[in-house]
């Protein structure tokens, strides 16, 4: 993974000393909070319900052990004792008290770590695949690219006060992961006809209030030109984008009102004058793969064997490995999801020995990385088929071995009320009670790939929009009702729910979902998945049997 | 009053001139409509012109005209309106504008950093304001991910 070198250290340490005056000058009085909350939302610190709001970088997913352990002291010592890992791929503190926030940031600049434009009108954490170099289906490892583009946005002068915030997702496989087509930015590797890997740019996607799917701007960018062209789209963007609404401020409203034809050839004009003194290098991109280059793998050692008898005899663990592990470009290797969906935890949590004994797992069996990933899910990315049975032993101690992963209970869901100041509903308690009702495993796995995301407020921080199944917390008169869309998804085959109808009561709702399954269940063909269903048999029957009796 | 310029705490010689009479000596900036509205009359002016910008104000249309003024003032409607960041940008970079560009109005402190890499070399903060503090926020820090507009 990438290391700091000086100029990195120097950065963070520097900023870390910059918002300590920043927060000293606000608890003298000297900043007043409508100057100090830009600042602090530039470093990932909100003012919530209960106590101030913490989220911390973590760039395209990767962590180390070393960084792991540094986040288990943090959540000891400043927090409660446990995190809330988001689907942007970083991780939220939620306890944390203001003026000790600068002291939090000085022992993450202690493991190269971050709370850099986590949040604010600003570029936010490059998120990425979290399968990356190791997945299959794979051009390229997107990562390099991923920390370039880090470097760039960080601290960038000119984008510092955008007219709302923007998000980059970079993805270099053929399956994507990384939900690139609901981000501001969506970046995918690909060939030219020419045999030449390039980027395919999409602009405009977004989540939140108005969802919608990013287009493509630009169907081949030279890598070379990766920088001239954000920066070109940045640019546009910044002297274009609304600045009277915040609702209307992303970029995704300014592509739709520009018109994309329009909005692209400004930005092709400006990138055009800018490309030539902006250009990456070869040199730079080698340097940079250096970084992410393979782990030393050892020879596949008769795996099927082993892995056979350990799943004869034990079906608990044959259960988890089909759902909880997925296949790895080397032989003899797999990758393992570690699910932080476990039926009596909110959906992401994870507490500070699970941090602490998870950065041990990951020193033991997978070359001392861990991945985070946009279903708040964390992955051990290169384990070997060998140890499997081993690991998956020490998770089911650890409360990490749901093999739930794709399954209904692998649920995104946001804080919601019980953290969040936006919140009008309740998410985590939504959350807990499918898991209670959905506690038969024999029954989710027979329903299979169904994606539920939950938000407790339209601003979508659980992307309900793109769930095969979304749920949104509404207030009515301040009871919590919830609006439940379908058929959306953040995949290759990007879509937004179809509203099914009127919200439903908070006692109503998972009642209302086991008849959106039934209906499922008595419409699909052999092993077809719940999206595939609802396309083909529309919203329709859904909404007859939800709202027969209404 | 004292603005920061160059890095240096000195007195400033500008007059920002409204809505009102124009002084018929000293150097006076002007707003972007005034410009637009009496082009002809302000250029037969002996003393220094300058030009105040504003986020919406379309500098595009004044781009031949940049070299009639030594000071060219971004002024902020408020802070976190940052298109005055690319304004300051385009100035330097696409139209080669070599003079002073000054920050005015509403932007704070903790802008002057990001604002000194874009091209503003000139700060004027409202009266009163902690100029010496203002002063060492041009040294947030000493290293930095992109070059800026004078290729530091």
């Amino acid at each position: 993974m990438y290391q700091y070198n000086e100029v990195d250290q120097a950065l963070v340490k520097q900023r870390v000393a910059q918002f300590r005056d920043q927060t000293r000058r606000f608890l003298d009085g000297k900043l007043t909070e409508d100057q100090f909350r830009p600042l602090r939302l530039m470093n990932g610190l909100y003012l919530q319900t209960h106590a101030p709001m913490l989220r911390i970088a973590i760039p395209y997913g990767l962590l180390s052990s070393e960084q792991l352990r540094m986040l288990a002291q943090i959540t000891r010592e400043y927090d409660k004792g446990y995190a809330h890992f988001t689907t942007r791929q970083n991780i939220q503190l939620n306890w944390p008290a203001l003026e000790r926030v600068p002291d939090i940031l000085a022992d993450l600049a202690s493991v190269q770590m971050h709370a850099i434009q986590t949040s604010g009108n600003c570029i936010r954490n490059v998120t990425s695949d979290p399968l990356a170099g190791i997945a299959a289906d794979e051009l390229e490892d997107p990562r390099p690219y991923c920390e370039i583009i880090r470097q760039w946005s960080t601290l960038h002068p000119e984008f510092a006060f955008l007219p709302r915030k923007f998000k980059i997702a970079v993805s270099g496989a053929s399956s994507d992961r990384a939900a690139t087509q609901v981000h501001d930015i969506g970046l995918h590797l690909v060939q030219s006809s020419q045999g030449e890997t390039g980027f395919e740019v999409l602009v405009g996607g977004g989540l939140g209030r108005t969802p919608v799917i990013g287009q493509v701007i630009r169907p081949f960018l030279e890598k070379k030109h990766l920088l001239s062209y954000l920066e070109a789209i940045l640019r546009v963007y910044n002297r274009l984008g609304r600045r009277d609404n915040k609702y209307r401020a992303r970029i995704k409203i300014t592509v739709r009102e520009t018109g994309l034809d329009k909005f692209r050839e400004l930005v092709e004009a400006e990138w055009t004058r800018i490309r030539g003194s902006m250009e990456v290098e070869v040199e730079r991109y080698e340097e940079m793969q250096a970084y992410f280059s393979m782990p030393a793998y050892k020879e596949a050692v008769e795996p099927h064997q082993a892995l056979q008898r350990n799943q004869n005899q034990d079906a608990g663990f044959a259960t988890w490995l089909r759902y909880n592990t997925t296949e790895h470009k080397v032989p003899g290797y797999s990758a393992v999801y570690l699910s932080l969906k476990a039926p009596d935890v909110p959906p992401g949590d994870i507490t500070e020995s699970q941090l602490d004994t998870v950065a041990t797992l990951a020193d033991r069996y997978s070359f001392g990385q861990v991945r985070t990933t946009h279903r708040q899910n964390l992955v051990l990315a290169d384990v070997r088929q060998s140890e499997l049975f081993d690991l998956w032993q020490k998770l089911v101690s650890l409360n990490l071995a749901t093999p739930n992963i794709g399954t209904l209970t692998d649920i995104i869901c946001c804080p919601g009320l019980d953290f969040c100041s936006l919140a009008n509903a309740g998410s985590i308690e939504i959350a807990a009670e499918i898991n209670k009702v959905f506690d038969d495993i024999d029954y989710l796995q027979d329903l299979g790939d169904i994606k539920i995301n939950i938000s407790g407020c339209m601003n979508g921080c659980g992307h309900q929009s793109v769930g095969h199944i979304g749920i949104l917390g509404v207030d009515k008169k301040g009871v919590e009702w919830y609006q439940i869309t379908l058929g959306g998804s953040s995949h290759n085959e990007a879509a937004i729910g179809k509203r099914l109808g009127p919200a439903v009561s908070k006692a109503k709702l998972v009642d209302t979902l086991s008849k959106i399954l039934h209906v499922y269940t008595e419409n699909r063909t052999t092993d077809e998945p719940f999206l595939d269903t609802m396309n083909r048999i529309g919203i329709q029957p859904f909404k007859e049997r939800v709202y027969a009796n209404h | 009053m004292q603005i920061i310029k160059h890095a240096k705490i000195v007195s400033d010689h500008w007059t920002h001139v409204a809505d009102g009479p124009i002084p018929s000596e000293g150097c006076i900036s002007v707003s972007f409509a005034r410009w637009k509205d009496q082009r002809t009359e302000l250029l037969s002016r002996v003393d220094a012109l300058g030009l105040r910008v504003s986020s919406e104000d379309p500098i595009e249309e004044v781009a031949d005209d940049l070299d009639r003024f030594q000071m060219i003032g971004l002024d902020f409607p408020v802070f976190t309106d940052g298109r005055l960041f690319s304004v300051a940008r385009t100035l330097r970079d696409q139209y080669g504008y070599q003079g002073e560009i000054r920050a005015m109005g509403g932007f704070i402190r903790d802008q002057i950093f990001f604002l000194s890499r874009v091209g503003v070399n000139s700060f004027e903060m409202e009266e009163g304001s902690d100029l010496h503090g203002a002063l060492s926020a041009l040294d947030d820090f000493s290293v930095n991910y992109q070059v800026s507009s004078d290729g530091r």
